[in-house]
């Protein structure tokens, strides 16, 4: 299938400041796709030259088959934004919004459906500026769906959601997805692109450092498993010949167990043998957290 | 075409709804309106008022006072605001066209001119018996001229403004000093030498002029409609060049 997105070495600066190095990738019809990076990485001026909001440096960006520098509008008309820095008139009414918004488009969804969906009913005739954070983000999602886009950009969609939110969001985007739109997600948030990408690139200083599905990531990148439990026995050191253990870290109590393959099986096996029976074994699998950390030797939130 | 209409509806609610500019440009007039009436009323002087009577001199001018106030307050904040909060940004991901935006706003200003105006003549004709307008056709075209001069000056001014606090200061300052100099407030004939060549700098002076001869039966004025003429290119093509989403 030929992707609907292709970017070939995508660079855009502000002055002296490089906010897009060189960044190159392609998306599949249908795809949920994660651009995952710290803030400052260059995620959002990438997608925003997907958008057509801004002219790249250099580069060749094809949208739907079409140019963003020079069919703007017309990828405008059938892709759907929601942007981290925009707003609506103060006074615009919920509903008012999505009847304009969706009068772009010639099939327009029905708001009414939109506004049910993403929880804002009750909201319909409520200002704009009377709206909380999270009802206006709930209401910019919505806005970004109205036209029934090929595909929809969606910038740090779940900021100032609350966790319970935040799930219903997760779910309602893998919907949107099931009929059929390609979802370019943007995020600093690591169990977003864990839970809901296809696919994720990680985004680092302007520049794409690994690309690949979230499990894939985390097979190639992060293996390393951690077996954590608590005990007052002092001296462990057969710990260290269990097979896979890496490394044996004491913090009071709380033992943990660094290591690859099959490690919580092995440790608990030599636990029993030497008498212990925690009652708080588990092991903590890798995590997408852990393949940035491996990759650019920061947390996101740096 | 859907856009522009569904645009234009909301802006008009918009409007309606934003009590700062409401008082701007459609209560401020009336109240001139009675003030200037009641102390001046409608009896005819040689001296002041070009020779007619007061309020026959001010109706004409409260019209263009009305697009005064469109062009140098209710517009430019407006557009100032929607681009400092990034709803033009919002608009423009959505495809939106300048021509909807911007041409939604004309529309806006014709309709608050044309209320605005037909509030004050009803209210003027019931207090103060001016006479009507000797040559209505022309004053319709005066009318149109003007408010679109006046539109487009709004448009310079909101791509030009960068902030809603500027478009604000600027735009207060701009309102005063034409008001009063322009020839809305005191009779132009009564202001020193040097008000009447700061209020001959204004574009309202020309626009009133423009107005009030078709108003008053006089022979259209072909310089002021001139100047309006292009005062109103000259805006256009600086908003044009100016103009930025964000």
């Amino acid at each position: 299938m030929p992707p609907v997105i292709s970017v070939h070495n995508l660079r855009k600066t502000y002055g002296k400041t490089v906010a897009v190095a060189d960044v190159s990738f392609e998306v599949t019809k249908g795809e949920i796709f994660g651009l995952l990076g710290p803030n400052g990485a260059g995620k959002t001026t990438t997608v925003e030259c997907l958008q057509a909001l801004r002219h790249p440096d250099s580069g060749d960006i094809k949208v739907l088959g079409l140019d963003p520098v020079i069919q703007g509008s017309g990828l405008q008309r059938r892709i759907g934004s929601q942007l981290q820095e925009s707003a609506l008139p103060d006074r615009i009414k919920v509903w008012e919004a999505l009847d304009l918004f969706g009068s772009v488009a010639s099939n327009a969804q029905d708001w009414h459906v939109l506004l049910k969906q993403w929880g804002i009913d009750e909201k319909r005739n409520a200002t704009f500026a009377s709206l909380s954070g999270g009802q206006k983000q709930r209401l910019f999602i919505a806005l970004s769906l109205v036209n029934r886009p090929e595909i929809v950009f969606l910038d740090e969609m779940t900021t100032g959601l609350d966790p319970a939110a935040r799930r219903i969001a997760w779910d309602l985007i893998h919907a949107v997805r099931d009929n059929g739109t390609t979802v370019v997600l943007v995020t600093h948030f690591m169990d977003e692109a864990e839970n809901l990408c296809d696919r994720v690139a990680v985004v680092d200083k302007g520049k794409i450092i690994a690309s690949d599905t979230p499990h894939g990531l985390i097979t190639s990148y992060a293996t390393e498993v951690r077996v954590i439990f608590s005990t007052d026995k002092k001296d462990l050191p057969w710990l260290n010949k269990v097979a896979g253990v890496k490394k044996v870290a004491r913090h009071g109590n709380r033992i943990e167990v660094e290591g690859n393959g099959p490690l919580l099986a092995l440790v608990a096996a030599a636990l029993v043998e030497h008498g212990i029976v925690p009652l708080d074994l588990r092991s903590e699998q890798p995590s997408l957290e852990d393949v940035f950390l491996k990759l650019t030797g920061r947390t996101a939130v740096d | 075409m859907r856009t522009l209409g569904k645009l234009t509806w909301i802006e008009i609610k918009l409007f309606l709804r934003e009590p700062i500019t409401v008082i701007f440009t459609l209560a401020l007039p009336l109240i001139f309106l009675f003030v200037m009436g009641g102390v001046f009323g409608n009896t005819p002087s040689p001296d002041v008022y070009r020779g007619v009577g007061a309020m026959n001199y001010y109706m004409p001018s409260y019209y263009g006072l009305i697009m005064m106030a469109i062009g140098t307050v209710a517009l430019p904040v407006h557009l100032a605001g929607y681009r400092e909060r990034g709803v033009l940004r919002r608009f423009r991901a959505s495809s939106f066209s300048v021509w909807s935006v911007l041409g939604s706003q004309l529309l806006v200003s014709f309709i608050i001119a044309v209320v605005g105006s037909i509030l004050v003549t009803i209210l003027g004709k019931v207090v103060y018996a001016p006479d009507w307008p000797v040559n209505p056709g022309l004053l319709i075209l005066a009318f149109v001229m003007g408010t679109v001069c006046f539109t487009c000056f709004g448009f310079f001014l909101g791509a030009v403004l960068p902030s809603t606090r500027a478009a604000q200061g600027v735009g207060m300052l701009l309102f005063f000093i034409m008001m009063i100099l322009g020839g809305a407030g005191p009779p132009p004939e009564v202001m020193s030498r040097a008000m009447q060549i700061i209020g001959e700098a204004t574009p309202l002076h020309w626009v009133i002029y423009m107005l009030q001869n078709p108003y008053l039966g006089f022979e259209w004025h072909t310089n002021a409609s001139l100047i309006v003429a292009g005062v109103t290119v000259l805006s256009a093509g600086l908003a044009a060049r100016f103009f930025r989403w964000e």
